[in-house]
């Protein structure tokens, strides 16, 4: 092309099209479809699923791994090594320890799983009516929720559970109650944020002016459209929930002994970590498995929901 | 292929300081490789200007990052040549486009509200420029630099924050960085398109001013025709990664060659304003040509606007505050059927004005009537009725429709809401609707995420004339839109406005579109109302300074095309 020619392609290059003509030959995808189809291909997420799977398989269904009755222990087992039918050895007060490691996840995933549940309630309603409401509402909640935020997880929880009517009703149900009262408001503020930064947006605006009441439109499209980092936090949480309940059980404070779970467990392994620390390892490796599976499956969703990375 | 290092011999008047060949440039995605520019050629002689002109994603600033080595990572080139002063740079070595940048090619970026550090003095960034091109750096240099580029009280700006400047004033310094090492070829891309018109008008003549006192050539990116051709000596066509028309300025706008050229000349609103006229000169009034109401609608006054004020109160410490007049004494009225046109800059108030019509602020005095009942004292059921009959249509299209809905469920919400019919009917009115604005059926199942800004807008509007309204307010409704789909849009709304005998209170900053598809125009400076009149009143004989001040900045209005061409 020379300085002043003008120079003209063939139209047979470059196909004149339809001016903004719709693609037609990909299929439909809403957020969690595209989500989903992302995340079916990540390895962390397929591996963590799979091991998550397996956890709620062997927490519903004990039975199938072991037949040995975890609570009738023979001292004159104690400390015992392995032998065949009782693969991981015995404990101090001759307890099966592969049995007791089987029966115990179901108390910490139903301790981890029943917390996620009440902080998503708590944290998610007050955090979103805070967020979309403002004004002394938020001034209030999020004092609220600094008070809580302020006290550390076992200092608040040693507090709590001193009190009588917890000392003397120990069970699932206080621990779930502890680990909320003191978790929520962490899921409060990221809802809280979330619900900021969506509500001011002009879908929300144009659905308002549709005729759609405030609440309605808070439900309808902001609750939605901030779910996505509540998720994230959820799933990562639900490790660390497990971890506050062996840490409680850890310190006596947690489940009672009668309920089998790997704080307990870890708890009076304590005693023989010098002689047969394989009796401490095996509820600990459990534990470490479980919480590591839950955040793996964290950072796979949190990748899956970016907006950043969404087409468009 | 000859590669001539660049010295201080100096460059030889006949060739080009810019030379690209045969340019392809492929990215690579999770999806595969993309070639986002597979055949671009253009050359610019020192001292010119060229501008590449064309819609988003036709490759014109991919074209242009390669030229000065700043490709995204996934980004490279896979053929062609590009020669700067005769030497290929389509596979320098870092090093030295690290040595070439700044001193030999500058560029000015397109949004200066995120291209400058904001947490860095203005001074310390041009230094910043200067010292890695080995310049003296001394605060009297940095100061220089920032004057030539229009700054006023130059040491003084130096030491202010990006967030002390206004937009304009950040593009000159963004203008100031780019030239302050006097390099051969200065890039814009885009370089005021996030201003107003009267900004920008300023910006573009200063920078013009700026190259030919340096000898600098100027490779100007463009969306907007008019634009390219009043300020370049060349214009390079882009559509789909390739070039596909390249010639002088005029010649190409009087005589497009390429089917594209020929659709961006016809829709290109800056030039559109030429049209109108010429097709006056032929005895066709704009009016009948451009909105035509529906036959028997009578045309009383739907809207009437009485001394609107607006005032917002500003915190200034402790306890104090003072008040901002955002809207003063507005008053206005909509007649039936008809376009009336907001026009003004940012800051003028003009969105208040559309908030407080659709009732989503409360006004601080004044009335706002709506067929013939004030709307301030509406509450519960007669809000809900209003909201039916008053629709918003929104500027940002990626923002107005909700994510997690399908284009089904968002048409269908007002049907839902307004508790109209069962959802088989329901189901009819959507497939209506979509056909109304001309999208496929099958958009129904799709998502937002899945449609381009145009048909996002199409879908907004469904969703508006799902509830039969009489009067839509169009807040900047086509802006944030390439010409081709702007034009398609007007379009639209035009016949629909024709069929279905709606009224438009369109705010607009653009005077370009409002002559496209006004009846009436309201200019508005600084939260009051300066002129108003008929849209051939005020373009042709404007009253006010700010008016013609706004005229004559719109881009190419200055050219004049023959009605033939236009």
């Amino acid at each position: 092309m020379s300085n002043n020619n003008h120079f003209v392609a063939p139209v047979e290059e470059t196909p004149l099209q339809a001016t903004d003509s719709l693609k037609t030959d990909q299929a439909p995808l809403s957020l969690w479809a595209d989500a989903w189809r992302k995340l079916r291909r990540r390895p962390l997420f397929i591996v963590s699923s799979l091991m998550i799977l397996f956890l709620l398989f062997v927490a519903f269904f004990p039975g199938v791994f072991t037949s040995v009755d975890p609570g009738s222990c023979q001292l004159s087992n104690s400390e015992a090594g392995p032998r065949p039918g009782h693969p991981f050895g015995f404990t101090l007060q001759g307890c099966d320890v592969f049995a007791r490691v089987i029966h115990g996840t179901q108390a910490s995933l139903a301790v981890g799983v029943l917390s996620v549940i009440c902080v998503l309630v708590i944290g998610v309603t007050l955090g979103a009516l805070a967020g979309y409401y403002g004004g002394w509402l938020d001034a209030v909640l999020a004092r609220l929720g600094d008070i809580f935020f302020a006290l550390p997880l076992i200092l608040g929880a040693l507090v709590i559970t001193q009190l009588p009517l917890f000392r003397e009703n120990k069970s699932v149900w206080t621990v779930v109650f502890v680990i909320s009262m003191l978790a929520w408001p962490q899921m409060a503020r990221i809802t809280r944020g979330a619900v900021i930064e969506v509500r001011n947006a002009d879908f929300v605006t144009a659905a308002r002016s549709l005729g759609v009441s405030r609440f309605g439109a808070l439900v309808r499209h902001v609750l939605p459209n901030a779910l996505a980092p509540v998720i994230v936090l959820a799933t990562l949480e639900l490790g660390v929930f497990i971890v506050a309940e062996a840490t409680l059980s850890f310190l006596g404070i947690g489940l009672p002994p009668g309920v089998m779970s790997w704080g307990n467990d870890i708890s009076s392994a304590n005693a023989s970590i010098r002689t047969t620390p394989s009796i401490l390892l095996y509820p600990a490796g459990a534990l470490s498995i479980t919480v590591l599976s839950f955040i793996m499956l964290g950072d796979a969703v949190r990748d899956a929901l970016d907006p950043k990375s969404r087409q468009r | 292929m000859n590669t001539v290092r660049i010295d201080e011999a100096g460059t030889a008047k006949d060739r080009p300081i810019l030379e690209i060949k045969d340019l392809a440039i492929t990215f690579t995605t999770s999806a595969g490789e993309f070639k986002a520019v597979k055949n671009a050629h253009l050359s610019i002689m020192p001292g010119e200007t060229v501008a590449i002109v064309g819609e988003s994603g036709s490759g014109k600033s991919t074209t242009a990052l390669a030229a000065i080595g700043l490709l995204p990572g996934n980004g490279r080139v896979t053929g062609g040549q590009i020669l700067l002063d005769g030497e290929d740079i389509a596979h320098a070595s870092e090093k030295r486009m690290i040595e070439l940048r700044g001193s030999h090619i500058g560029m000015v970026p397109q949004d200066p509200m995120s291209n400058l550090n904001p947490v860095w003095k203005i001074g310390y960034q041009v230094r910043e420029t200067l010292k890695a091109n080995g310049r003296p750096d001394g605060p009297d240099d940095v100061a220089r630099v920032l004057a030539e580029a229009g700054l006023p009280d130059a040491h003084r700006r130096a030491r202010q924050y990006p967030h002390e400047f206004s937009g304009g004033m950040r593009q000159r310094a963004l203008i100031a960085i780019g030239l302050s090492c006097s390099p051969k070829l200065l890039i814009a891309d885009e370089p005021t398109s996030a201003l107003d018109v009267t900004v920008q008008r300023k910006i573009l003549d200063h920078l013009d001013k700026m190259t030919t006192e340096l000898g600098t050539s100027v490779l100007l990116i463009t969306h907007d025709l008019g634009l390219a051709a009043e300020r370049a000596d060349k214009v390079v066509v882009m559509y789909q990664g390739n070039v596909v028309e390249a010639g002088p300025s005029l010649e190409l706008l009087q005589n497009p060659q390429h089917p594209y050229t020929r659709r961006l000349v016809e829709s290109a609103p800056s030039l559109a304003s030429r049209r109108i006229q010429s097709a006056k000169e032929q005895g066709v009034e704009a009016e009948d040509l451009l909105a035509p109401a529906a036959e028997g609608t009578s045309r009383d006054e739907v809207l009437q606007v009485r001394n609107l004020r607006k005032i917002y109160k500003l915190r200034q410490g402790l306890g104090k505050s003072s008040d901002f007049a955002a809207v003063d004494d507005v008053s206005f009225s909509v007649r039936r059927g008809t376009t009336t046109a907001i026009v003004g800059e940012s800051g003028s108030g003009k969105s208040t004005v559309a908030k407080m019509v659709l009732q989503l602020e409360a006004p601080t005095e004044g009335q706002i009537i709506f067929d013939g009942v004030d709307t301030a004292g509406l509450k519960g059921r007669e809000l809900f009725t209003f909201r039916r009959r008053v629709q918003p249509i929104f500027q940002d299209p990626y923002g107005s429709l909700d994510p997690m809905y399908n284009i089904y469920r968002t048409i269908e919400e007002p049907l839902r809401i307004h508790k109209i019919g069962n959802a088989a009917s329901r189901e009819k009115k959507v497939r209506e609707l979509l056909e109304q604005v001309a999208l496929p059926q099958s958009t129904m199942q799709r998502y937002p995420n899945e449609l381009s800004g145009g048909q996002r807008q199409r879908v907004a509007i469904a969703r508006a004339l799902a509830l039969d309204p009489e009067v839509i307010i169009c807040d900047e409704a086509v802006s944030a839109l390439d010409v081709l789909v702007q034009a398609q849009v007007l379009n639209l709304l035009t016949e629909l406005q024709g069929r279905l005998g709606l009224t438009y209170l369109f705010i607009t900053h653009d005077l370009a579109v409002v002559r496209q598809i006004a009846d009436h125009v309201c200019v508005m400076e600084k939260g009051k109302l300066v002129e108003t009149g008929t849209t051939d009143d005020v373009f042709e004989a404007p009253q006010q300074e700010y008016t013609m001040a706004l005229l004559n900045a719109i881009p190419g209005a200055s050219l004049m095309l023959p009605p033939a061409v236009a």
